[in-house]
């Protein structure tokens, strides 16, 4: 795949609205492939969006260039308007016109295409859709999950070079979200058209992306595939907003880390005061024994059953971790237990933990 | 917008200053600054005293028949001031209908009570549709709390929900007091002189253009600084519900001993203010038998229309851009472009009309007394009313529609052609509506601009009624009455929708 070339191309592209809140899209850089699903994760107000917005046309970078299969959409002197630019746009809200039928929300973009075609081809991408008896609808009398459908529709049938999502699967209910996502994933894969995907939903990220951008403040942290950045994340803010972790401060030396629970294997070699990051699921529980000296185990604080799975959390000195097992490992609160590591800690590029560690303010 | 009315400034500095000096510093002024003062003030407190009891039996009581009150009390703005007045004047006196059917001889109202009541009876809705909304709006979170610091109800009504009701109050107080101050029908025909009244006379029967000028400045001076003290009012006053989450609806009080002295209240106002105009329209025209008043109907029609339709579409079709540019892309230029649009539904219809006379004489005299200058004024001084509508549909189109349809290659004004547009068509036609009626019954205008031979049907209803013809008045009264009732349906059809 490297050797072709990519998809989209978005080069140090950076956008300011108020110069005295500074850029809140800054020197952002990634390539997208052909027939890849790509997604920009972050909070909101990382400027992700903006980010969207600008590869569409919609909005313009201060600098930075866009190309697209090689064309230049924008550069410090140029800009193709966006209805120019070949890229389809499904919106969070959708967007779909209230004044016309599902039908001719489709054929209102097949304008390239011959007047007498137009129908037919909006009635086979339809129907690809499982929309075949909601053609004369209007877009209100759909369900959530329809008019998603709908709006995907619309912006596939004139066949963009790219497809992008604002948020696509947030107006959904959980259910509907997960077979929604899969369903458009598969279509996506079909008909072979690259996609780019902004979320703040770590968990839609990781499971409908082939790579992952995650976005903070205006800069990108992070670019892997879902299991690069969840399991080896680069920094602290990555760590934390892709799921629960431990973030531990340790002194290293080499291969090895000493912390709370012991040494620890770490990811690569580090020397000196560490950020380490172990996810609750890379901990374990084992029973301690009655010789145990009260340093080297811990108590069990809270257990929280959830039933396939338990998450624990344990005192050990004077601080507390999380601990995911199985619903096999069975502590009531209050027990002694020794936290042992099954995987290497993640060294973290920040070597100073920044704030309190978010993971524990839904609990406590 | 202010082209016109910067013309006004140049017209009255014509003369010289001892000249000038002697115009403003005439007694008669005081006597007018007063007369109009004193009217808008009356009309003020005449109008709360209605609507302030009205607006809270219709939304805070266990009343039967809501639907049916607030229709009776949007009613009256069915019967215009001018139309209002002369039915007062035909009703009473000697030759009235109420000393011919029943004998009753009532003193014929005229002077400041007969002004006052005419127009309290005519704009009191405004005040009561605001009120209205207003108590709608509040969130009763407020009240609950001051129940359970022990508050009882009457204080919490004087002390918690009446200060919560200024914005709403200020917002209907200031379309009452630019009607009054811009009122010409009902306070000639009532014969009492307020600024109005006087520029008419100034400007009509001796043609003393300076100082009509004069008067229109001084009566903008006064519409000025009741747009300002609004402002001043207003200024910090934002009110909004506190909580998050769906809307409750308030506790509703049980009317007990006062159920039916409260119907009578609102049937009795609505009696004075709509049916007895409309039954002395009916009488007088019944009493006139086939007298050939009809026979001047169809042209007056026919010049109202060929006036107001061009004017509604006019009016709409620029508030479409207008509202567009200002509600996508706000900025100073913007806002500033939407507020003229509002200074000219402010500017006293006659001073408006006047401005523009000297305006067109001095620079365009062709248009002078031309039916398109009659057209433009219309715009002008409803422009504000086709805003309205346009702008809250608007609000409601999300921006993301045009960029959908740009991503599907549509350039931006087809983008907009093809999505917004269509999405706009009801608020469109509401604003068409809206000031398609008021214009078929606006009277200073349309008097002083109408071209030579031109009889609309307000000018001729003001023309009998000032002769005592009231015979001949009534059939263009009841045609008038028949296009504001429209107006006053569309209204309650928006009202009632919220």
């Amino acid at each position: 795949m490297s050797q072709t070339e990519p998809l989209l191309e978005v080069d140090d592209i950076s956008k300011s609205f108020d110069e005295k809140v500074g850029n809140v899209v800054d020197q952002v850089r990634f390539t997208v492939n052909n027939n890849e699903i790509f997604a920009l994760l972050g909070p909101s107000g990382c400027g992700k969006t903006t980010t969207l917005r600008i590869i569409a046309g919609l909005e313009h970078a201060d600098s930075g260039i866009v190309k697209l299969a090689g064309r230049m959409l924008c550069s410090p002197d140029k800009s193709v308007p966006p209805e120019q630019r070949g890229i389809g746009l499904v919106f969070q809200e959708y967007a779909l016109f209230p004044h016309l039928s599902v039908l001719n929300n489709v054929i209102f973009g097949l304008k390239a295409i011959p007047k007498p075609y137009r129908e037919e081809k909006a009635v086979e991408i339809l129907c690809m859709m499982g929309l075949r008896d909601h053609l004369h609808r209007n877009p209100h009398e759909l369900s959530g999950g329809q008019q998603q459908r709908v709006a995907l529709a619309r912006a596939i049938a004139p066949m963009p070079k790219m497809i992008m999502f604002d948020e696509p699967f947030s107006n959904l209910d959980a259910v509907l979200r997960q077979s929604t996502r899969d369903e458009v994933r598969a279509l996506l894969k079909k008909a072979g058209m690259g996609a780019l995907l902004v979320t703040h939903d770590q968990e839609e990220a990781l499971s409908f992306a082939d790579r992952i951008a995650v976005m903070n403040e205006g800069r990108i942290e992070q670019i892997g595939s879902p299991e690069e950045v969840y399991y080896r994340p680069r920094t602290q803010f990555v760590a934390q907003f892709l799921g629960r972790t431990n973030l531990i401060s340790a002194e290293a030396d080499g291969e090895y880390a000493k912390t709370e629970f012991g040494n620890v294997k770490l990811d690569r070699p580090a020397h000196g005061k560490v950020l380490l990051s172990i996810r609750p699921e890379h901990l374990t529980l084992v029973g301690a024994e009655d010789g145990t000296p009260l340093s080297e185990s811990g108590e069990v604080v809270t257990k929280d059953f959830k039933g396939h799975d338990i998450t624990y959390r344990v005192r050990i000195r004077t601080r507390e971790c999380l601990v995911h097992t199985d619903n096999m490992l069975n502590y009531e609160a209050g027990a002694r237990v020794i936290v042992s590591p099954l995987d290497k800690a993640v060294v973290l590029e920040d070597i100073e933990q920044t704030e309190e560690i978010p993971d524990y303010h839904d609990i406590l | 917008m202010l082209i016109p009315l910067l013309y006004l400034v140049v017209r009255a500095l014509e003369a010289d200053v001892s000249e000038s000096l002697d115009l403003i510093l005439r007694r008669r002024n005081l006597m007018l600054f007063l007369n109009t003062l004193l009217l808008t003030l009356g009309v003020l407190l005449t109008t709360s005293l209605i609507a302030l009891p009205m607006a809270w039996i219709t939304t805070r009581t266990r009343i039967k028949g809501k639907a049916v009150l607030t229709l009776l009390g949007v009613l009256p703005l069915a019967i215009p001031g001018y139309v209002l007045a002369y039915a007062l004047l035909g009703l009473s006196g000697t030759d009235g209908t109420l000393a011919r059917i029943f004998g009753l001889e009532l003193p014929r109202l005229s002077g400041y009570w007969g002004a006052l009541t005419a127009i309290s009876l005519y704009t009191f809705p405004y005040l009561f549709l605001n009120l209205r909304s207003g108590l709608l709006g509040l969130d009763p979170a407020y009240e609950e709390v001051a129940r359970s610091l022990g508050y009882r109800p009457l204080r919490i009504f004087f002390e918690v929900v009446l200060p919560q009701l200024r914005p709403a109050y200020y917002a209907g107080a200031l379309i009452i007091g630019l009607y009054v101050l811009g009122d010409f029908g009902a306070v000639s025909l009532m014969r009492f002189e307020t600024f109005s009244y006087a520029i008419y006379l100034q400007y009509e029967a001796s043609y003393d253009r300076l100082y009509a000028a004069w008067l229109a400045l001084m009566l903008l001076c006064m519409t000025g600084f009741v747009l300002l003290m609004e402002y001043r009012l207003l200024k910090g006053l934002f009110f909004h519900r506190t909580g998050s989450g769906s809307k409750r609806y308030p506790e509703l009080y049980d009317l007990g001993n006062w159920y039916y002295p409260s119907w009578a209240f609102i049937i009795l106002i609505v009696f004075a203010a709509v049916i007895l105009p409309v039954t002395t329209v009916l009488f007088w025209m019944l009493d006139a038998g086939d007298s050939g008043i009809w026979s001047g109907i169809g042209g007056s029609l026919y010049d109202s229309f060929r006036a107001s339709a061009p004017a509604a579409l006019l009016a709409a079709a620029l508030a479409v851009p207008l509202a567009y540019l200002g509600v996508r892309y706000p900025s100073r230029t913007t806002k500033g472009m939407e507020r003229m649009a509002y200074l000219g539904y402010a500017t006293p219809p006659l001073a408006l009309a006047l401005a523009l006379i000297f305006f067109t004489l001095s620079s365009a005299p062709a248009l002078y007394q031309t039916l398109t200058l009659l057209i433009l004024a219309y715009t002008l001084h409803f422009m504000a009313e086709a805003l309205g509508p346009v702008r809250s549909s608007m609000y409601q189109i999300s921006p993301r529609m045009e960029e959908a349809a740009r991503s599907l290659g549509y350039r931006r004004f087809r983008a907009f052609w093809n999505t917004t547009l269509p999405m706009l068509r009801g608020g469109i036609i509401a604003s068409v509506a809206f000031v398609f009626l008021s214009a078929m019954k606006e009277l200073p205008i349309t008097f002083l601009l109408s071209p030579i031979g031109f009889e609309p049907l307000a000018v001729n209803v003001w023309s009998y009624s000032i002769e005592a013809l009231y015979a001949q008045a009534a059939p263009y009264a009841l045609v008038i009455l028949v296009f504001s009732s429209l107006f006053v349906g569309l209204l309650f059809a928006k009202e009632w929708k919220q």
